[in-house]
């Protein structure tokens, strides 16, 4: 039996009053992970090392102390590999923290290990990591939702209480919805991107996945804030998170677009968030119709700008100054070209040339610009629906975890997974999945509730009195 | 227009990959069936919608948030040529440019 069982306050007690050491705590972790790793493929490196740096954890009031958590491989940390589940960095080994590391480790918190993604955070199933796939603790035939199915997965085997993970269109929340975990992506601008390798940079963030609102909400007030490393973070103020949960929902106006929960909607998933609205209802919020009119177009802008930013940001993979060199190449141009195709799989090579294309000669207007004016009225929208309601509620997903195999010869269908997610990128809005119960084949199924900018407060207080309200206990049948 | 094999052989070039046949039997027809997805946005007006660009500030509008270029410490040039497929005498070497 794992030491994880507990949220990140219950863990701490439990080291401040001696029942257990903060090593023993991490070294439970580690155990769970290489027992699990062999089913469910969730990490890509587990540091054996990590329980010897909790010994030396000297504070125990820091906020994490003695905390294990894991973290995405495409978030840098020194001593540790970086992957992002890709050929192409080799065996590389970052210099420096990323700053969402520096203060996870400032607040005592110990990284235990780093987690398969799919490649550069390309995906909505996890299929894309050169690495194999994640298998959901679920159901392992199934996909843990992607991009970031490692860390989800981890959290929700019970191997940690908390992971980092990040979302471009949906990376956290998907797969936090997948397997039945919160995943939180925050505010754009509200905590850093410094040492995040670059996918989308106008829609990436860092995102958090944990089994209670409260572990979110805690982690989220240590990673937020300014970075002078990241020209993107805001200098918004910090609140308490945690100060703001409490379970009074009255009066909290919730907006449901109607016109979301048709076509392409699961039935079971539909029941099941609907079943939410109620449980809100009945908790004293008011619900309201809002319209979100240009929300159907989400895909295609993204799948515009998401691409076009990931063509530039990954013309840095090119043999030179990290990562593999394909051999055999005498001339520079030749070792570019045998790198990228020996070095990158397949969806990475598919959108960095649709980027490179909507961005050339000739098509950039007819491309990159009309998606761009299509992103500003997808943002009017989500300004003019929270001037009446203070959060929006969705289906984080039009389906429960696939099967894996299912969509991977059709990616136009993988994308469209990302219908409810997407929309909160490209706005820059805050956005976190919620479990709400099982499918009838045991699927878990979350909710989504978006919020307006800096509004996680409200998004933690909606969601802590929904928890509070229908606890979700179930613990799949791979875990701890 | 569909995306065709000689346009994806060309993007391929432009992106510095290479690209074997059998990729782009598969990659052409996928990325003419994104595209034609795509350009759904034609039937959107948008004729006096200034583009979303730049970051947020607490009103969601764009900011200029540069900071002083001021000299700090870095990397250092042995951690920055640590990872390095190849380096030589303090540079990284690639294969000859011409």
């Amino acid at each position: 039996m794992s030491e994880i069982t507990n949220d990140i306050e219950g863990l701490r007690r439990r080291i401040s009053s001696g029942t257990i050491t903060a090593r023993a705590v991490v070294e439970s972790s580690i155990n769970a992970a290489e027992k699990l790793n062999e089913q469910l493929n969730a990490f890509l490196e587990i540091d054996q090392d990590a329980p010897k740096r909790a010994a030396a954890i000297a504070v125990p009031e820091r906020a994490l102390a003695g905390i294990p958590i894991a973290i995405k491989d495409n978030i840098c940390v020194e001593g540790m590999q970086t992957s992002c589940g890709s050929l192409i960095l080799g065996n590389y080994h970052p210099p420096y923290n990323a700053t969402v590391i520096e203060r996870l480790l400032g607040a005592g918190a110990v990284v235990m290990g780093k987690t398969n993604c799919d490649e550069f955070a390309m995906g909505s199933s996890n299929e894309n990591s050169a690495f194999g796939p994640v298998r959901n603790p679920w159901d392992p035939t199934r996909v843990p939702g992607g991009s970031s199915g490692g860390s989800a997965a981890a959290v929700a085997a019970g191997i940690v209480p908390v992971a980092l993970g990040s979302d471009t269109g949906g990376s956290v929340r998907l797969p936090a919805s997948f397997c039945g975990v919160l995943g939180l992506k925050p505010t754009y601008g509200r905590n850093s991107r410094y040492g995040l390798v670059a996918f989308g940079s106008s829609l990436d963030q860092v995102g958090i996945f944990a089994r209670t609102t409260g572990d979110v909400a805690t982690v989220l007030g240590i990673i937020a804030g300014r970075d002078e490393h990241d020209a993107t973070t805001a200098d918004v103020p910090v609140p308490d998170y945690l100060a703001e949960l409490s379970g009074d929902v009255k009066g909290a106006r919730i907006g449901l677009p109607q016109s979301l929960f048709g076509e392409g909607l699961d039935p079971e998933v539909r029941a099941s968030v609907e079943a939410a609205v109620a449980v809100y209802r009945d908790l004293g919020a008011e619900i309201v119709d809002v319209e979100l009119p240009n929300a159907q177009y989400s895909i295609a802008v993204y799948y515009i700008i998401a691409t076009a930013e990931a063509s530039s940001n990954l013309a840095r993979f090119d043999g030179v100054r990290y990562g593999f060199r394909a051999e055999d190449a005498p001339r520079l141009r030749e070792m570019y070209r045998k790198t990228r195709e020996e070095g990158f799989g397949p969806e990475v090579k598919r959108r960095i040339m649709l980027g490179t294309y909507v961005l050339s000669a000739g098509y950039y207007d007819a491309y990159y610009g009309k998606a761009q004016q299509v992103r500003a009225l997808i943002k009017d929208d989500f300004r003019k629906a929270f001037a009446s309601c203070d959060a929006i509620i969705t289906p984080t997903s039009p389906t429960p975890a696939f099967a894996i195999g299912e969509k991977v010869d059709n990616p136009l269908a993988m994308y469209l997974n990302d219908i409810y997610t997407v929309t909160a990128n490209l706005a820059g809005i805050p956005g976190i999945s919620v479990p709400c119960g099982l499918s009838s084949n045991h699927l878990p199924i979350g909710f989504q509730l978006l919020g307006a900018y800096w509004s996680e407060p409200t998004l933690f207080k909606l969601a802590h009195a929904y928890e509070k309200a229908q606890p979700f206990t179930e613990r799949p049948p791979i875990s701890e | 227009m569909p995306i065709t094999e000689a346009d994806v052989e060309k993007v391929a070039q432009l992106a510095h990959m290479e690209i074997t046949s059998e990729e782009l039997k598969i990659f052409a027809p996928q990325m003419a069936d994104i595209v034609s997805y795509v350009e759904q946005l034609n039937e959107v007006a948008t004729s006096n919608i200034p583009p979303a660009l730049g970051g947020f500030t607490p009103e969601g509008e764009a900011t200029d948030s540069a900071r002083d270029d001021i000299p700090a410490p870095s990397l250092g040039q042995k951690k920055a040529l640590a990872e390095a497929p190849d380096a030589a005498a303090g540079h990284f070497r690639v294969p000859k440019v011409l």
